[in-house]
């Protein structure tokens, strides 16, 4: 029999979870995910593993669920994801596997996500599975950036038996996953979790290492290293380029999330870190990132959180249960509204004039074109205003490695298969090929490059 | 880890440590930076190489104890003990050839960031006339090392009791004022010396050369914190910089950024002090 709908996932209450940063949802008890694996058909077309960036083989984890075999269930996952806890809460499913889902054709698709989630919170509390390792080779291959791409090439190339290290910029590992996505949506303790995974499969992982200052990529390839694996994200923070942009209280979405998230400064003063917010922030945009900070805004005490963006709500880029949970918390929209400059008082933002919009003609990504309405003009008392509008490249590596091919907006030139770059035994994935995408595309690209890695360090 | 390889009280709130961090010290030029974090809950504080030695694998760090962290590292971090974090080099070198002759103009803890500058550029061929101020003599440091790299050696502090009695800003104007030749200044203190010499060099049509604290997290052009308007143009002093070109710096805004967090500080410092011996990072 079809159950039509997803079996619900308890969360906690808007009003109270508004004011902490614990995680929003509890994850499936084993029964909920028992049955929630019952609504699948297991149609033998599974659209949804090809749905998924890595082609987890979606059927038959669920299958093993169904029969609460998770142990055999989370090892199904991890043969082709190292990384289930983290996909399980941030990935778009409703635009990958879930999207194409045969069930939700009629009805809701089935809730894939929450059964990864669920499998991987499940290992957590009972014995780890570590995946297969092959014999030791002798090849080395350096992963430059420990964020969602690195961490999967490096997981992948270990299983294949090869020497990797990981060599990572920041203090700690997992980058936009620690200093982006907020605890509430991804605790930094899972993260640890899984990069303590790869660890154990022997990965090596190495911080604080300035790569372009220290030692270029040409010198790693010199030296110990076969391969060169480049997964140094999109860290660059973008901002509008109107006036008053400077002034004390304007963020960019990178300075206030990293500051929250991987310095702990909601916990200041016992992090040392501090972070200021005030009565009422404004976050321009409408991506994942532009619902981290306006929710993150709101545990910090602001008493009003509101997001601003250019398009209507159709537009908005954000997955769909992060403007949803944004909602329900309180979080104000103000859609098709254009900022034009910050305005301030002895340095210091007091509001942001605005113009309102209205959606013309699809522009080049297919997306009706907002148009400024004349003598609209208005502004908006605030105290913060986070910028949240996208990165571009992290500048180091690009800027340091000679003979590096880059495209026209910087970002470094790779095969999208196999992530070869215009120099041999250096390939490439992740935001600092593509722009800046979602953590799973990143993992898919880390996925496919090691691949190719392999290929490369075998060959003849 | 990373050990702490000496330290010394240079001055009052003043202290040198040299680090061990073989792979920043291998590479490391005079004008970069360097972030550290002390522990677990530490913040990532920038500060600026003084030296590096690539045969003992130490980066010198002059650090004045302004604030919980700084103050923090002074009490608690002795020789031997180790910090969880470091990185760099992080920045742009300063840009250093034989210009002929060059003036190094540095004030308070400034001094010690220009000092390496002062010293390659005498190694590279210049001429270098020196520039140091302090508040007062007991507060002064680096005095002979400074001298040692200098073809001529000014000093003032500012009430009188060495050297000359004013600002560094007035041998500055002397010096220009005299007609010599100089073919680039480089200035390096608080920001409102930095911003006081550049208004006098830009009299004389001269080069000038500063450098940035601005408050920044990551110091790898991550952030955006550090944003300074140059020429009408934000550059990140962390990736575009810390070096800039003195005449170009909205100096106002600098200072005006610099300030932001200075509430916050001031609690941390105060709650810091009172639980001196508490544990306070624990």
């Amino acid at each position: 029999m079809i159950v039509e709908k997803q079996t619900p996932m308890r969360e906690q209450a808007p009003d109270i979870r508004g004011r902490n940063f614990d995680e929003v949802p509890f994850g499936y008890s084993e029964d909920e995910a028992v049955r929630e694996a019952e609504r699948c058909l297991q149609c033998k077309t599974a659209p949804c593993v090809d749905g998924c960036p890595v082609g987890i083989d979606i059927p038959s984890f669920i299958e093993h669920v169904k029969s609460r075999r998770f142990d055999q269930a989370i090892a199904q996952i991890k043969q082709d994801n190292a990384l289930p806890a983290v996909c399980g809460r941030v990935c778009p499913q409703e635009n990958q596997c879930q999207g194409v889902c045969t069930l939700g054709v009629r009805f809701e698709p089935v809730a894939i996500g929450r059964l990864e989630r669920f499998c991987a919170d499940w290992e957590a509390e009972h014995e780890a599975c570590c995946p297969e390792i092959a014999p030791d080779t002798p090849k080395r291959v350096a992963v430059i950036g420990a964020g969602p791409a690195g961490l999967t090439a490096a997981g992948e190339l270990r299983k294949l038996g090869h020497s990797v290290t990981v060599l990572e910029l920041l203090h700690e590992a997992g980058g936009v996953l620690m200093y982006g996505i907020p605890e509430f949506r991804l605790p930094k303790a899972i993260v640890r979790r899984e990069i303590d995974a790869l660890r154990r499969m022997g990965v090596e992982i190495e911080v604080n290492k300035v790569v372009g200052q220290i030692y270029t990529v040409d010198e790693l390839l010199g030296g110990s290293y076969d391969a060169v694996f480049i997964g140094t994200g999109a860290g660059l923070p973008r901002f509008l380029g109107v006036p008053g942009e400077s002034l004390n209280g304007v963020y960019s979405a990178n300075e206030f999330l990293t500051r929250t998230n991987l310095m702990g400064a909601y916990r200041f003063p016992e992090y040392d870190t501090p972070i200021r917010v005030g009565e009422r922030v404004v976050t321009v945009g409408g991506g994942n990132v532009a619902m981290d900070s306006a929710r993150t805004a709101l545990r910090l005490g602001a008493k009003e959180s509101i997001i601003v963006y250019r398009r209507s709500e159709e537009e908005l880029p954000a997955r769909a249960e992060e403007v949803h949970h944004a909602k329900e918390e309180g979080i104000r929209f103000q859609l098709l509204t254009n900022p034009i400059e910050f305005v301030g008082e002895d340095g210091r933002l007091t509001g942001v004039r605005c113009l309102r919009m209205e959606l013309g003609e699809p522009d080049d990504s297919g997306r009706r074109r907002p148009v400024p309405i004349e003598g609209s003009e208005f502004v908006i008392a605030i105290d913060n205003a986070i910028i949240a509008i996208g990165n571009g490249p992290h500048p180091l590596i690009p800027q340091t490695t000679d003979d590096l091919e880059l495209n026209r907006w910087g970002n470094i030139a790779a095969d999208p298969e196999t992530g070869q770059t215009s120099k041999p035994g250096v390939f490439a994935g992740g935001d600092i090929v593509t722009g800046a995408a979602t953590v799973i595309e990143a993992m898919g690209a880390g996925k496919r490059a090691s691949a190719a890695i392999h290929a490369f360090l075998t060959a003849a | 880890m990373y050990t702490i390889l000496s330290k010394r009280t240079l001055a009052p709130k003043i202290r040198e440590y040299v680090i061990e961090a073989p792979e920043v010290a291998r590479v490391g030029k005079a004008g970069q930076f360097i972030v550290l974090r002390l522990h677990e809950r530490g913040e990532r504080i920038p500060l600026t190489i003084v030296g590096c030695d690539a045969s003992t694998g130490g980066v010198t760090l002059v650090v004045q104890e302004v604030g919980k962290s700084t103050q923090e590292m002074g009490d608690r971090f002795e020789e031997g003990d180790s910090i969880l974090d470091f990185a760099g080099p992080l920045g742009e070198p300063s840009e250093v050839e034989d210009f002929g002759t060059v003036l190094c103009v540095g004030g308070g803890v400034g001094i010690a960031p220009i000092y390496p500058i002062a010293r390659a550029l005498k190694e590279a061929g210049n001429t270098v006339i020196g520039i140091i101020g302090y508040r007062s003599r007991d507060l002064m440091f680096y005095y002979d090392e400074f001298d040692a790299v200098c073809d001529e050696l000014h000093v003032m502090t500012n009430d009188g009791s060495f050297g000359g009695k004013g600002f560094v800003s007035d041998p500055l104007r002397e010096i220009l004022e005299s007609g010599r030749n100089v073919a680039r200044v480089w200035t390096i203190g608080p920001a409102i010396m930095m911003k006081v010499c550049s208004e006098i060099t830009r009299e004389f049509d001269v080069p000038t050369i500063v450098s940035l604290n601005s408050v920044m997290i990551d110091g790898t052009g991550m952030c955006g914190g550090c944003r300074v308007d140059v020429g009408g143009a934000t550059k990140f002093a962390c990736v575009d910089g810390p070096e800039f070109d003195g005449h170009q710096v909205d100096f106002d805004l600098l200072m005006s950024r610099q300030a932001y967090y200075a509430h916050e500080e001031a609690c941390a410092l105060e709650r810091y002090l009172a639980g001196t011996g508490e544990g306070a990072s624990t």
